[in-house]
């Protein structure tokens, strides 16, 4: 049998080499051929991409995280610390060689096709891993933090769980400090957590972004880029821009010819330190003013259009509730919503929550569809989108589109504006600022208004499926740190 | 070319470690490279090496060997110091299994020179019971030192 295998460790002195001399010393014991990449210091050379395509199995052993694993999706895998390589070599080959038998590697020739883009690791496919990655990290605090909001909506009711804060001058308010019954004020409290779990979207996304393209010095620089992007208002976007960003200063300081003590000192002080003061003031001197000069814009161009045709008007807010999830453009929807409630124009509002509900059930639907066009993750993520969808938590799209933006946001788009112009022609109401199915008692026309939203949810699955099919299989690319055992 | 001898001496060879614990082990061998010059801050090295045994559970493996290691600006230059225990010293091996022989790898920070290449090779031959048998039985600090050359060197 032929495998393949990567080796890797943080230093990538001692256990990555170990391990691939014992996995190389077990599988030619058993009349095994095998070939081994040591991503270590040494910076030994990657495996041929024929060698990878004519592989029937891959094995992983490996304490850091698997450069370019993308190379291997099309083969059973097995996936072990390097110490049980070493230790128990022929053990491990064994179970790779039975991985092989139970589920064969896809046909040499699509193998060969699906290896070739990521052999020579494209541009567009390296920052498809990068984002993956960030995603991949991202996804605990959109589920934690999303499911925690439902919940809060459904034991607390939606609106009266937001009408105190929990904290207040850094004090905790007990039960009994509020004026309002107990599972509301629980309600509350359930809603505090998921909020701060939401706030770290950004910022881990763009951290963890960072940390696929230069390693740990890129986290810190790309945390703080994903917090200045949190505090412009810049949303998921403003973070993706963040991360790319600190990811390419790092990657570039990481250039830098510098020898002895100096070197010494990159590490410690000089990534950290002009890094994070880089991209901070990126973010802050140079995308915070155009991010608030284009939602001021927005919001003036969105009152300018009251008034007018009521279906274009479903179309654009519609189209901007899904575009960003909680960025500028989001917002500037969401507050005109808000704007119009507060005038006594009920539709509007109501055209905004429908648009801002379809994008998580509609990625919930399309990975449901068609499983093979999405990674264990996002199948994962998909589950809890349905909770976060009918709760009005568009953010529980945001793994999606960070993953794949070009494919999957005007997929939201569009199901989106479907959704905020038919709830417009079927003049449904909504007397409430927020809460999905959890105000449907304030919902006027609910059952057509559930219809706009299920119409917009089937568009968006499945346009964002035909989108991503039209390309090759992206789930074949799993984001690096994530077993794809088989 | 970088050779072995640059990385490792009889000097840095000690064939029967006194300590049974393993931040002992640590500290006497690391005081082995300070000896020679090669790390310049023991307590500092020793916290990186100990931090990287926290991180992995430790570096010992069911052979009975064990490659403590790390990368700090405490070392001044590329080495190794190689420790025998007649008691043996747990170093977290799965199994339990206690090292009885040590190689503290000692690497400055950003290395990525030949001397890894050097000291990678080291560690490949380790996996090979011929080579741990033959540097349980040698009598002298001269002794395993002939033996790593010859082995890595080959």
């Amino acid at each position: 049998m032929k495998i393949v295998a990567v080796t890797s460790c943080p230093t990538g002195i001692a256990h990555s080499e170990m391990a691939a001399e014992a996995l190389e010393t077990a599988a030619r014991q058993r009349g095994h051929e095998i070939h081994v990449e040591v991503q270590g210091a040494a910076g030994a050379p990657p495996l041929d991409s024929s060698l990878i395509a004519e592989a029937q199995a891959v094995i992983f052993a490996v304490d850091a995280e698997v450069r370019d694993r993308g190379r291997f999706s099309h083969l059973p895998s097995v996936e072990v610390r390097t110490r049980e390589a070493i230790d128990r070599a022929g053990e491990v080959v064994d179970r790779a060689v039975a991985a092989a038998t139970a589920a064969p590697a896809v046909t040499p020739a699509a193998a060969l096709v699906r290896a070739e883009p990521a052999a020579t690791a494209g541009r567009a496919e390296r920052i498809r891993r990068w984002l993956m990655t960030g995603v991949s990290y991202m996804i605990p605090f959109v589920v934690g933090g999303g499911i925690l909001i439902a919940f809060a909506f459904v034991i607390g009711g939606a609106v009266e769980v937001t009408e105190f804060s929990v904290i207040q001058d850094g004090q905790v308010q007990f039960a009994g400090d509020v004026d309002a019954p107990f599972w509301t004020w629980f309600g509350a409290v359930l809603l505090t957590i998921g909020g701060l779990a939401f706030s770290m979207l950004v910022p881990i996304l763009a951290g963890f972004i960072a940390y696929a393209m230069a390693d740990r010095p890129g986290i810190a620089p790309g945390l703080v880029g994903g917090l200045v992007a949190r505090e412009i208002g810049a949303g998921f976007l403003g973070g993706l821009v963040a991360g790319l960003l600190a990811g390419l200063v790092v990657q570039q300081m990481k250039k830098i010819p510098v020898k002895g003590t100096l070197q010494r000192m990159l590490p410690i002080l000089v990534y950290p330190i002009f890094g994070t003061a880089i991209v901070g003031l990126v973010m802050l001197l140079v995308v915070g003013e155009p991010v608030a000069a284009a939602s001021r814009a927005l919001t003036d161009w969105l009152e300018s259009l009251s008034g007018t045709n009521e279906i274009l008007l479903g179309i654009i807010i519609g189209g901007m509730m899904a575009f960003d999830m909680g960025g500028p453009v989001n917002k500037v929807a969401y507050a005109f919503g808000i704007l119009s409630l507060d005038s006594g124009n009920f539709q509007i509002m109501a055209a905004v929550m429908a648009a801002g509900i379809t994008p998580p059930l509609g990625m919930a639907l399309a990975s449901v569809l068609r499983p093979k066009l999405y990674t264990e993750e996002e199948r994962e993520a998909g589950e809890a989108a349905w909770v976060m969808g009918i709760s009005f938590i568009t953010e529980g799209a945001i793994p999606f589109a960070a993953a794949d933006p070009l494919r999957v946001i005007p997929s939201l788009m569009v199901g989106s504006a479907v959704t905020g112009a038919l709830s417009l022609a079927f003049n449904a109401t909504l007397q409430a600022p927020h809460g999905g199915i959890w105000v449907i008692g304030l919902i006027g026309n609910a059952l057509p208004y559930l219809v706009a939203i299920a119409i917009g949810t089937v568009v968006t699955a499945l346009m964002v499926n035909v989108l991503k099919s039209l390309r090759r299989t992206p789930a074949q690319q799993a984001p690096a740190g994530v077993t794809v055992d088989a | 070319m970088t050779t072995i001898e640059e990385l490792i001496a009889p000097s840095l060879i000690s064939v029967d470690l006194s300590a049974t614990d393993r931040r002992g082990a640590l500290e006497e061998l690391a005081r082995l490279l300070e000896r020679d010059g090669r790390v310049v801050d023991v307590p500092t090295y020793v916290d990186a090496v100990w931090a990287r045994e926290e991180e992995t559970g430790g570096t010992g493996m069911e052979s009975g060997i064990a490659i403590p290691h790390a990368k700090s600006p405490a070392v001044a230059r590329a080495s190794v110091a190689f420790g025998r225990s007649a008691s043996g010293v747990d170093f977290g091996a799965e199994d339990g299994t206690k090292a009885d022989l040590i190689f503290l790898i000692a690497a400055p920070e950003g290395a990525d020179d030949l001397h890894v290449t050097v000291l990678s090779r080291l560690a490949r031959r380790l996996v090979h019971e011929p080579f741990r048998a033959s540097l349980r039985e040698a009598p002298t600090a001269e002794a395993v030192f002939d033996i790593v050359k010859q082995e890595v060197e080959l």
